[in-house]
């Protein structure tokens, strides 16, 4: 039992490899996801994956399978269209969802306009599906540095992002950090999308992100707590995802998120906060 | 605790949304230390007055003046503007009322906390600091928002419909506070429904209708006929209306 859950990661370093890249992306996606999730962003994660994708393609365009160049540009297409979603909600009448699903319309159409322009039948599984087990040192120093800045970031930026949950209109009648706060957390969001896409794929970094964020909430109302479940909870689906991609010869992305997937539904059904299970069951009745 | 004549001065402030005024041409001024009732039919601009002040909405016309940084009024907006099924205790809660002071990054020290259990003592809520807001009834809600103001000691206070679908013991608990901070000199601009209560409590109102019906004593504000005004002045909607002209050259 102990050599089927050891020994693939004692022997092969490109296991290793891949541990070291969803542990730093379950630090930093953890954290990010509960705080969509306690925003009611959870589908703005989902969008901004969307949004990355022509970024991405267009960089893997310029200068092939190009780190840098896939990273800039996905980052680029998501900064743009999340600072754009969220100027034009603060300022104008529209809501963020709207106004989200407006941008990453016009950046997925305009990347597949720009793939179909040139005219070459692009190879994108990489983009789409990522290479969990093929991560070299600069794709970890990459993760490793976006987990690192997020968790640092989200230190800075609790008690503004907690207020802007709770009461934003107090926030705003105290300070001006609203705004910014807002933006850069859009920011964040986006980091660890691109970040996970090189592991995950652009579609399935997200699962990482609010799968762990949304079996958490079944378990604590702590949001501390919260975050610290949603990491380990991504830790553990991590790494049983490349245990049953080794074993089972199943793809390393899928499995990982199947793996978060049916912790979320386990939570769902048995959680301390809310499951399914005590919400039918809940005992005899205190005393008032 | 406010030592200035006049806390908050509206030069010909109008307030809106677009292009439509809420309120429309306010001038005048609320002393410092003043007690003040806002009253109006729904619609009024009474909420939007409130967000103008604590400077949450900018004015499209004129200016609102303040005789301190906005940062020192307190401001306790309606009750539904807060997502209380978020998971946040009591207590971090009310602690919130320290931002003035402890901001991004400033720690709580031993002297904010004994003053954060002073705020919850003050309000009844000793026990329920680990309580989650989302288990709390309206009432204790209200509670622990005015525990935060407490925190926040602030010389000009803003409360928005504060005792809206509130038990008679909570109003007259939290009321007890609003003559503490009248006593304490402070400035009080409360927006309500209850005129009973205005007439005993506050002794000045604005009666607002989108424009200012009637300013000043409780008494000669609450008059039958300002109050009919004010009824005709806020169901007299213009879906055609034409640029205002007032104050142009």
């Amino acid at each position: 039992m102990l050599d089927i859950l050891y020994t693939p990661f004692s022997e092969f370093e490109f296991m290793q490899r891949a541990l070291v890249g969803v542990i730093a992306i379950a630090l930093g996606g953890g954290p990010v996801g509960v705080f969509l999730m306690l925003r009611r962003m959870s589908l703005t994660g989902d969008a901004m994956a969307h949004a990355i994708l022509p970024g991405a393609a267009v960089g893997y365009l310029l200068a092939g399978l190009s780190l840098p160049a896939m990273t800039f540009g996905g980052l680029a297409a998501g900064v743009i269209v999340a600072m754009a979603a969220g100027l034009v909600s603060r300022f104008t009448q529209l809501k963020e969802d709207a106004s989200l699903a407006a941008f990453y319309l016009l950046s997925l159409a305009l990347g597949v306009t720009i793939v179909s322009l040139r005219g070459s039948n692009v190879d994108l599984l990489h983009v789409l599906f990522g290479t969990v087990l093929a991560l070299d040192d600069n794709t970890l120093l990459l993760l490793a540095s976006i987990s690192t800045l997020t968790v640092l970031a989200l230190a800075v930026l609790y008690r503004p992002l907690v207020l802007e949950c709770v009461d934003p209109i107090f926030l705003r009648s105290v300070s001006h950090a609203g705004t910014p706060t807002h933006l850069i957390f859009l920011g964040l969001v986006v980091m660890n999308l691109v970040g996970g896409f090189h592991a995950l794929g652009t579609l399935l970094a997200v699962g990482m992100m609010m799968l762990p964020a949304t079996a958490a909430r079944f378990w604590t109302s702590d949001i501390t707590m919260m975050m610290i479940v949603s990491v380990l909870i991504g830790i553990v689906s991590g790494i049983a995802g490349l245990l049953l991609s080794f074993h089972v010869e199943l793809p390393a992305g899928p499995a990982i998120i199947l793996s978060a997937g049916a912790v979320y539904v386990a939570s769902l059904l048995i959680g301390r906060e809310g499951g399914v299970l005590w919400l039918a069951w809940p005992g005899k009745h205190l005393e008032a | 605790m406010a030592t200035s004549s006049t806390a908050i001065h509206f030069d010909e402030v109008t307030l809106g949304y677009g292009r439509r005024p809420a309120v429309h041409h306010l001038q005048g001024e609320i002393p410092s230390g003043s007690l003040i009732a806002v009253v109006g039919p729904n619609g009024a601009g009474k909420s939007t007055l409130l967000k103008g002040i604590v400077g949450t909405l900018k004015p499209l016309e004129g200016r609102i003046r303040l005789d301190g940084p906005s940062s020192e009024i307190a401001y306790l907006p309606q009750a539904a503007e807060i997502d209380r099924s978020f998971p946040l205790s009591v207590y971090d809660l009310v602690s919130m009322g320290l931002w003035s002071r402890s901001g991004l990054f400033g720690g709580i020290s031993a002297k904010d906390r004994t003053k954060i259990e002073e705020a919850l003592s003050a309000v009844g809520l000793i026990g329920f600091e680990r309580r989650p807001i989302s288990t709390l009834s309206g009432g204790q809600m209200q509670r622990a928002l005015f525990a935060r103001l407490l925190l926040q000691n602030a010389p000009v206070i803003l409360l928005d419909e504060p005792f809206t679908a509130i038990d008679a013991k909570t109003t007259a608990d939290l009321l007890d506070l609003v003559r503490r901070w009248h006593d304490e000199s402070r400035t009080v601009v409360a927006v309500l429904h209850d005129l009973d209560m205005v007439k005993r409590v506050f002794p000045k109102t604005l009666l607002i209708a989108r424009e200012p019906v009637a300013w000043g004593e409780t008494p000669d504000v609450l008059k039958p006929d300002n109050l009919l005004k004010a009824r005709r002045m806020v169901e007299a909607y213009d879906p055609h209306a034409h640029v205002c002209q007032r104050g142009a050259a």
